[in-house]
């Protein structure tokens, strides 16, 4: 029990690492915005034309510009603790029930994504693992070192190509019914899938020649009987450990990807607050990745806590 | 002189074939990139607004873009863009990373609390979303770009280093050597540096791919260098419109950027951790 309390402890302080980098680089991008802030924020709320010296005053006594960097600073971060995200400066509207749609969006794509992934990749590296240098490994090896050395909007934009553009089987972007989901997700999910199937390989490969296994196999056992009982589990962990390093990938991928395939989720929605300099929006965005981030890590802790016993003590 | 001459195709052909046919990848694509300038008066800024997406042919051997720009000259341009962004970003990572590192790892206690909190504090962010929030505080900067991909890349020097370090400062072989009374210097230069070197030269290839990947990325999104810059990414972006009257212009940048990655992939020589 001590070691779960330990592993939350630990995943609570990155969360809020994670709030206060976010903070810190937000109010950054405050201070480095050319010009005058306030008439830059009028501009992006009433229209370049619209803007002049009244507007531009209401915007600076709204939003309290111009005091001491400390105590802005400061102030920026006791607004962050209190969970006052403020509103967007493009909408109007409070930047949390924005995030919150967006998130769910996002979710979906994420889920589909990982599934897609799991589907394709550990099976197809546990079979490989299982006849170790036959021409399933070597073609699992030469596959997935392809697909590693192709970011997810390279994929992306080479499945628009094949399936939107040149066959017409999807549409190319946006977001409707489910089969605009296809695409953004088997972008993401054939580069999770690249890594996971060498793990995946990698496992299998290390359980199939172990002692127990061989054992099994003595015994009596059928081969498949062998694998569900005692190759599965085995070479699980490593697989859903490793799925918490590649959580990066999706994470990093989601902003691309979605921005290619206009996603209304949360990574789209982050690009284009940061080209309107929409800072209360990119400030909510990224923290809500941020903490996307780690909650998903701690899920995969759990998950590998879960499926392996022995993690438990010690 | 003749020596290292003499060492070179030695040491080369004792490179697993996977890091020679990166290393030779990667090599070809520069020598391109870098000679071109040198032998051709092709400029990837210049327009010609009457020959856009043309076909490749002996003058325009990659064809014209939509701006009627050499496609040749832009793709050379890119790359010298990408790997010498890559190249410095991970060598100012590496020097902090290593040093740091191995500061941590033989001192340990506060010292080493104090830096692995700092680590902690890059890697609970996505690194891309790090970058990305940098990039935009000086939109169109190279400066910024740089700084966020090497603030990035110098944590995992950093811990791959300060943990062999670790390991090895606790050694034997070390504490016999501190015994017969070998300054820090011999320390580091015969005991630490060839455990060090070969985990240090899979990370740099590594960050290579990644520094170019991100340079790709933020340049497809918009928000790291501006458009009349020669950029991968960007590239994608501008030309994708185009797609359906002339695909070979858009595949182009995805090719060139798929082969620096592999390249850098298959330089590294092992599978990433």
């Amino acid at each position: 029990m001590s070691r779960l309390t330990s592993l939350l402890l630990g995943r609570l302080l990155q969360a809020g690492l994670v709030a206060w980098g976010v903070g810190t680089l937000t109010f950054l991008l405050t201070r480095a915005l050319p010009g005058d802030m306030a008439y830059r924020i009028a501009a992006g709320r009433y229209g370049y034309e619209n803007v002049d010296r009244d507007a531009a005053e209401a915007v600076s006594r709204e939003l309290a510009l111009g005091g001491s960097p400390l105590g802005d600073y400061l102030h920026w971060l006791g607004d962050l603790a209190r969970l006052d995200l403020g509103h967007s400066l493009v909408s109007g509207e409070a930047v949390w029930s924005e995030v919150r749609h967006q998130l769910g969006h996002s979710l979906d794509l994420a889920i589909v994504a990982v599934l897609l992934a799991l589907l394709i990749g550990p099976p197809l590296g546990m079979l490989a693992g299982l006849r170790r240098d036959g021409w399933l490994d070597r073609a699992n090896l030469l596959g997935a070192v392809l697909l590693r050395s192709l970011p997810s909007f390279v994929i992306g934009l080479l499945l628009i190509m094949a399936f939107s553009v040149g066959l017409g089987w999807f549409p190319a972007a946006g977001h409707g019914g489910a089969s605009h989901a296809w695409l953004p997700a088997l972008a993401l999910a054939l580069g999770l899938a690249a890594v996971s199937t060498r793990v995946a390989r990698n496992a299998m490969a290390g359980v199939a020649g172990s002692p127990f296994h061989a054992f099994a196999l003595t015994k009596g056992l059928s081969p498949s009987r062998v694998f569900w009982r005692h190759g599965l589990r085995n070479a699980g962990v490593p697989v859903v450990a490793y799925l918490g390093v590649q959580l990066v990938y999706l994470i990093e991928g989601v902003v691309v990807v979605e921005s290619l395939f206009a996603w209304p989720g949360i990574g789209h929605a982050l690009v284009h607050a940061l080209v309107a300099r929409d800072v209360p929006m990119v400030q909510g965005t990224a923290l809500a990745m941020g903490l996307l981030f780690v909650a998903l890590n701690t899920l995969v802790d759990l998950t590998c806590l879960l499926i392996d016993p022995r993690r438990r003590q010690a | 002189m003749i020596a290292t001459l003499s060492l070179l195709p030695s040491r080369w052909l004792s490179l697993p074939r996977a890091r020679r046919w990166g290393a030779g990848l990667l090599l070809a694509l520069l020598a391109v990139a870098w000679l071109l300038p040198l032998v051709t008066a092709l400029d990837p800024a210049r327009q010609d607004l009457m020959n856009t997406l043309a076909a490749p042919s002996l003058a325009e051997p990659l064809g014209t873009d939509h701006l009627g720009r050499s496609q040749l000259a832009r793709m050379a341009a890119a790359i010298r863009l990408s790997t010498g962004m890559a190249l410095v970003s991970v060598l100012s990572a590496a020097l902090p990373g290593v040093l740091l590192g191995v500061l941590a790892g033989w001192r340990g206690g506060w010292t080493d609390r104090a830096l692995g909190l700092v680590a902690d504090c890059v890697l609970a962010l996505p690194g891309l979303l790090l970058v990305l929030l940098l990039a935009a505080i000086a939109p169109g900067q190279f400066w910024a770009l740089y700084l966020g991909i090497a603030l990035v890349l110098w944590v995992e020097y950093f811990r791959v280093v300060r943990a062999t370090t670790r390991s090895l400062a606790a050694s034997p072989q070390l504490q016999a050597s501190r015994l017969l009374g070998f300054g820090p210097g011999y320390l580091l230069r015969r005991h630490l540096w060839p455990a060090l070197a070969p985990a240090i030269s899979t990370l740099a290839a590594f960050g290579a791919a990644n520094a170019i990947l991100a340079i790709a990325a933020l340049g497809f999104v918009s928000i790291g260098l501006k458009p009349p810059t020669a950029e991968l990414g960007l590239m994608m972006t501008d030309l994708l419109p185009y797609y359906r009257e002339a695909p070979w212009i858009i595949l182009q940048p995805i090719a060139v950027l798929f082969l620096l990655v592999l390249g850098c992939q298959l330089l590294a020589g092992r599978e990433p951790q």
